[in-house]
């Protein structure tokens, strides 16, 4: 079953015919998708799709090379900001900003992954988070970025191609996120990936093999930051107004928790990791409409959580699946699914 | 001066108060097996991190082919040719068997980020650089029998294989010099002997000269053409193998001294 002819196998994207056809399937029916849902759920999926964006690039970092960063908030803001300065303040068209945004905050990734090359763990971990707080300040200090007062993000235009509607933005980022993808996922496989893993799994046995650490580590830094850049820009354009506020601590933490919740080092990880944090996100927003159990939580909130009333109570839920999850599988939602694919492999025994 | 193959001069290192290496120097010739020996503490693998980059020395210097290797980083070094085990086995628990050798083979792949990131189809260049180089890999797990352990991930294979599989990744970097640290610790005397005819083949065969550290006497006298003992840092004797196995300060070493 498992019987393997040449090399290329190993490291090929599309190992049988079934695979390609799935494959295809999967990727039609997300072009078809808007043609048969409402514009909220085009809505939704542009979100998880950037979210998906940014927990891959962050699943680089965190999850293939080991290192941690509390502070990707800080690099999706430089990539929101720089897009929309590029084409309001510079004239940039948008083809050129974003990526343009993108490789600026791949920079601050190299930068920010100098001192990483001295720091692991809790320490990586306060120097990111201080990076993801001060970027935010310093943006909300500068006029031309509009200050605290923020920036209103204009129409992308593509020749003469205006994207005005959820549904054409949409088609754009869909296919970004499969490039950025795929581009990732041979990234992964091929040379300078196991590189990648060889630093997170023994750093001094990948040095005595010719990688050069200080180069990869920074590398993970920044193409991490450039992911997270992109999903950046392109998170701006879903907005149409952008202010520093936008950009978290909380944000940083949830996309960590994507790639946590996800699986560590599994890019199915970060995709389903992105999308069903994303979707409790949105969903559970709306979690006191739901018959009885919304008034139980109200009481709940109003009684022992919180003085204001029931402002996070969505959070509550969040957390506890959250919780559940890597209380009952380690490795995240991959875990699940290699135990799912073991289990009708190996049917009926 | 004609300069050596490989030359040790007057290597020192001390940590805090402690004197790991002093004055060590000794000469390898292009070809041999050459053996450090020493109780434990010795100072064998300090000098073995001190050769791979490791640590920077406080005196003296390292020339591998002319060049000087100290003060160079461990990448540097092992571009430079020079490839080593470790005691205690740092394989990447998390890959296969040959994805750990692959990674011997990265300083002599090309892809880059972009042609890595743009594979697509057969003939790309990042999947011709892979499949070119996964050749290379299947000769070195033939040679060494690993083929059963291919797929599989190293972190729960038996001991004496994971030592194995990380000969195996020393010797796809293709290096002039191979530094095995104590590669029979732990196995059994079969194991041993097949390791024996291993490390004689790697020297006949692909013509690699060897530096070792092993604790095992009769490997040692079996297969080294010399041998040199340290003990508290310090070099003891070098020679020949019945020679250091004479020698009584040796002798005082390893089985303590007799009224």
């Amino acid at each position: 079953m498992d019987m393997k002819r040449d090399y290329f196998e190993d490291v090929q994207l599309f190992t049988s015919p079934v695979v390609v056809f799935w494959f295809a399937f999967l990727i039609g029916s997300l072009y078809l998708l808007p043609f048969f849902v409402s514009n909220y759920y085009i809505y939704v999926a542009n979100y998880i799709a950037i979210n998906i964006i940014v927990a891959t690039g962050l699943n680089l970092l965190v999850g293939y090379t080991g290192q941690i960063s509390l502070g990707h908030a800080g690099f999706f803001a430089i990539g929101a900001y720089g897009t929309t300065v590029l084409m309001v303040k510079a004239g940039l068209p948008f083809l050129l900003a974003l990526p343009g945004a993108a490789l600026i905050a791949a920079c601050f990734g190299f930068l920010l992954g100098l001192p990483a090359l001295r720091l692991e763990g809790p320490y990586l971990a306060i120097a990111t988070l201080g990076f993801g707080l001060t970027i935010t300040q310093v943006i909300g200090r500068i006029e031309l970025f509009g200050g605290r007062d923020g920036i209103h993000v204009p129409d992308i235009n593509i020749g003469s191609w205006i994207i005005d509607t959820d549904k054409e933005f949409y088609f754009l980022l869909i296919t970004l996120t499969i490039f950025l993808l795929w581009f990732m996922r041979n990234l992964i496989k091929t040379r300078m990936g196991r590189a990648f893993i060889a630093i997170r799994d023994a750093d001094i046995a990948a040095e005595t093999m010719g990688v050069n650490i200080v180069f990869y580590k920074t590398l993970a830094f920044a193409i991490s930051a450039f992911y997270a850049g992109i999903a950046g820009g392109m998170y701006a354009f879903v907005l149409k107004f952008i202010e520093p506020e936008i950009f978290t601590l909380l944000m940083s933490i949830l996309f960590l928790a994507m790639v946590v919740v996800g699986g560590l080092g599994s890019m199915m990880g970060s995709i389903a990791g992105a999308t069903l944090l994303c979707w409790l996100d949105l969903k559970l927003r709306n979690i006191l409409d739901i018959p009885y159990v919304g008034e139980w939580l109200k009481n709940l909130s109003e009684n022992w959580f919180s003085l204001t009333g029931v402002s996070n109570i969505q959070y509550i839920i969040f957390g506890s699946i959250m919780v559940g999850i890597m209380l009952f599988e380690p490795l995240g939602l991959y875990g699940i699914w290699i135990r799912t694919k073991k289990y009708w492999r190996t049917w009926p025994f | 001066m004609e300069s050596s193959f490989f030359q040790v001069d007057n290597l020192s290192i001390s940590f805090g108060g402690i004197k790991a290496l002093q004055d060590v120097s000794f000469t390898m010739d292009r070809g041999e097996i050459f053996s450090v020996i020493g109780p434990n503490g010795a100072g064998k693998t300090t000098l073995f991190n001190c050769i791979s980059g490791l640590y920077k020395p406080n005196h003296g210097d390292i020339r591998f082919q002319g060049k000087k290797v100290d003060n160079e980083k461990p990448d540097i070094i092992a571009k430079m040719g020079i490839a080593r085990t470790f005691q205690n086995i740092e394989l990447f628990s998390n890959m296969n068997t040959m994805e750990n050798i692959m990674l011997g083979r990265h300083i002599h792949m090309q892809t880059g980020l972009f042609h890595g990131m743009t594979m697509w189809g057969r003939s790309s260049f990042a999947a011709k650089d892979e499949i070119q180089h996964r050749k290379k890999v299947e000769e070195i797990i033939d040679f060494l029998e690993l083929q059963n352990v291919r797929d599989k991930f190293v972190g729960a294979l038996p001991y004496g294989t994971q030592k194995l599989i990380e000969l195996g990744r020393a010797l796809a970097l293709e290096p002039t010099l191979l530094l095995l640290d104590e590669p029979c610790a732990g196995m059994n005397s079969e194991e041993k002997q097949d390791m024996i005819f291993w490390i004689k083949d790697i020297q006949d065969d692909l013509g690699i000269t060897i530096l070792l550290i092993e604790h095992d006497m009769k490997m040692v006298m079996d297969i080294s053409s010399r041998v040199l003992a340290i003990n508290f840092g310090k070099p003891v004797t070098l020679g020949i193998p019945q020679e250091v196995q004479q020698n009584e300060e040796v002798l005082k070493a390893y089985i303590g001294e007799g009224d």
